[in-house]
């Protein structure tokens, strides 16, 4: 049952996060980046992390989402136009684009490479130890990552202020 | 064994069944109720022809709606235009999958031991049905998008924001009953509101915490985009906003997504603060989702009321209060509470 | 079906890295780059929740919930300075901001 829903998941992540890329209208690009944090969300519960599972559902795709969808529906910009040139030179044609793609995939390859060497196995829950609960996450929040924590705070109200002066109009 | 399948197996597929189904009956009941309510609150017979009294009135809305024609607009997109009512419903009925509605039973000796009565339980229930809420937004603001009409967008843009801005008043509502009960599960919640104090008056946390609930309240209403928070659904002022341009089935979806909306908040407020399923007299064992029942549609009725009541907000006023009144006293709220569990041990 | 061990998904966090930086560099709209690093993120929050489970430690989800936030906030400030620059030159096309090129 673990089984068919991580590889479901994953399926359906990887699936999602390729369109999100290759999409050409940026409106479902955001769907459909949507449905990936879904699914990751789905992962995390699966590895026994809920408290992530849901603040990932609430920061992620709750607000930051809805931010990305305002903006690509106010700046209404059209869809962006194919590069021109066959398939075979779109893909295999010179160019810095197609370099970084090559990179990309290089890098792909050499990831999984390293992975490999590492084979571990996951613990199980019925292998003596406990699942945390959000008691323990608030106890470590607050004693070990205080400090962070209220850093945190100060981050997000100088991007606050930061946004909205950014995209602020200017005073004519 | 039956067939191979444990009865706990069936006994949650059949609850999952039964709640799904209880929320489409109580949407239906919510139209008529929606209508009758209104009549008589303006001094007029509601339905009184389909069926005794009316009582078939929903089921003709409901073929109505069903036997409409589909449109789309020229230029919408057709993926997002579709997907919009499924989203919003899906994440109506999904909210209601953590919300227990009544207290452990064996099923008259049908099981071994108690099940909890909810869809699923997860001891992060709260958080799940504020994640869900959020995910709620969705519907509303694609609907607008994807219709590719002004009213829509406007309707779509307005009510998304609406929406929002007053998830943070709810969500710190949640935080101080968090703060209370030490727990993040409902069936916790409501387990810690049993009990009475001085022998008559219930543990309930509305008695604790009654900003928190006129608070919730308030911010439910907004997320549900009801009266008198529904400008973004105003007849007057944007056709129906985001909704405008789906018939049929679709307007059926988002018809069907905000009643059940209007039953999830209904249901949390009963759970969070109205002690949930315990009563003034015990109910044989069982049976104490009644008392759940007659809860969730007192508030229903509150909100019906409400609506036919009061007069419409406009949309500045309507986020100026968001936000500067109702957020600050959200705020205010989880610091007494706060103050007062450290202090006085609560 | 083989269960997942902690190699398939420290693989799925590898792919999805791979595909966000992929994204990063072919893609000639602002907003689809920065989904892109949006995707980056998430790889290395799944990353962090699976050594998580591996450890038995709450630390995974705790820096996953600092990578959240920073990742709101450095998305406000993103868009915001999309919007300017979308202000000034009516375009999204990175190809369009090449003025400090020599």
């Amino acid at each position: 049952m673990d089984a068919i829903s991580f590889w479901a998941f994953a399926a359906i992540l990887v699936i999602a996060s390729v369109l999100v890329v290759g999409q050409r209208n940026p409106m479902h690009s955001v769907f459909l980046l949507i449905v990936s944090f879904a699914a990751l969300s789905g992962l995390y519960v699966l590895l026994g992390a809920p408290f992530a599972a849901m603040i990932q559902v609430i920061v992620y795709v709750g607000a930051i989402m809805v931010l990305f969808l305002f903006v690509v529906m106010l700046l209404n910009t059209p869809t962006e136009e194919a590069p021109a040139g066959g398939p075979i030179r779109r893909m295999f044609g010179a160019g810095p684009r197609h370099f970084g793609a090559v990179l990309s995939g290089v890098f792909a390859v050499e990831l999984a490479l390293a992975l490999r060497a590492a084979s571990t196995t996951l613990p199980g829950t019925d292998r003596g130890t406990p699942t945390p609960t959000v008691y323990d996450i608030g106890v470590r929040l607050f004693h070990e990552y205080g400090f962070a924590f209220e850093a945190t705070s100060v981050l997000i109200l100088v991007a606050m202020v930061g946004a909205i002066v950014l995209a602020r109009r200017e005073a004519r | 064994m039956l067939f191979g399948i444990s009865r706990e197996l069936i006994v949650h597929l059949v609850i999952i069944g039964v709640v799904f189904l209880a929320l489409q009956i109580t949407a239906a009941i919510l139209v008529y109720m929606e209508r009758k309510v209104a009549a008589v609150i303006q001094e007029r017979y509601g339905p009184y022809l389909v069926g005794p009294k009316g009582l078939m009135q929903p089921l003709a809305d409901i073929l109505k709606l069903i036997m409409k024609e589909e449109l789309r607009p020229k230029g919408a997109d057709v993926v997002l235009f579709y997907a919009a009512p499924i989203l919003s419903a899906t994440a109506a009925f999904a909210a209601f999958a953590v919300i227990p509605f009544g207290a452990d039973t064996t099923l008259f000796g049908f099981l071994d031991h108690p099940i909890h009565l909810a869809a699923a339980d997860v001891n992060v229930g709260l958080l799940v049905i504020f994640a869900i809420s959020s995910m709620g937004v969705y519907g509303v603001v694609l609907a607008g998008w994807a219709s590719n009409s002004k009213y829509s967008l406007l309707g779509g843009l307005r009510s998304s924001a609406q929406m929002i801005s007053y998830e943070l008043a709810y969500g710190l509502s949640f935080a101080a009953v968090i703060l209370l009960a030490g727990s993040l599960s409902l069936r916790g919640i409501v387990e810690q509101q049993d009990g009475y104090w001085f022998g008559f008056i219930p543990h309930w946390y509305l008695f604790l915490q009654p900003l928190g609930f006129l608070i919730y309240l308030t911010a439910g209403v907004a997320e549900t985009n009801r009266a008198p928070f529904d400008f973004p659904e105003a007849e007057q002022e944007l056709v129906a906003g985001y909704h405008t341009e789906y018939s049929s089935m679709s307007f059926a979806l988002f018809f069907l997504a905000e009643y059940v909306n209007m039953a999830t908040v209904a249901a949390v407020a009963t759970d969070l603060f109205l002690g949930g399923w315990h009563g003034p007299f015990p109910l044989p064992p069982g049976f104490e989702w009644i008392w759940f029942l007659v809860k969730v549609f007192a508030i229903l009725f509150f909100y019906i009321w409400m609506r036919w009541t009061l007069p419409r907000y406009r949309y500045d006023q309507l986020m100026e209060f968001g936000w500067k009144w109702l957020l600050p006293a959200a705020v205010l709220n989880l610091l007494v509470t706060a103050g007062a569990v450290i202090y006085m041990g609560w | 079906m083989p269960e997942p061990t902690l190699n398939s998904y420290l693989l799925l966090s590898a792919v999805l890295f791979a595909i966000g930086t992929a994204g990063v560099f072919l893609r000639r709209n602002l907003i689809t780059i920065l989904l892109s690093i949006e995707v980056m993120l998430n790889a290395v929050n799944l990353t962090f929740v699976a050594v998580d489970r591996f450890r038995g430690s709450v630390d995974g989800q705790i820096i996953v919930f600092f990578v959240i936030t920073v990742a709101a906030a450095e998305a406000a400030v993103g868009l915001a300075i999309l919007i300017a620059l979308f202000r000034h030159r009516e375009s999204l096309n990175p190809d369009a901001f090449t003025s400090l090129k020599w």
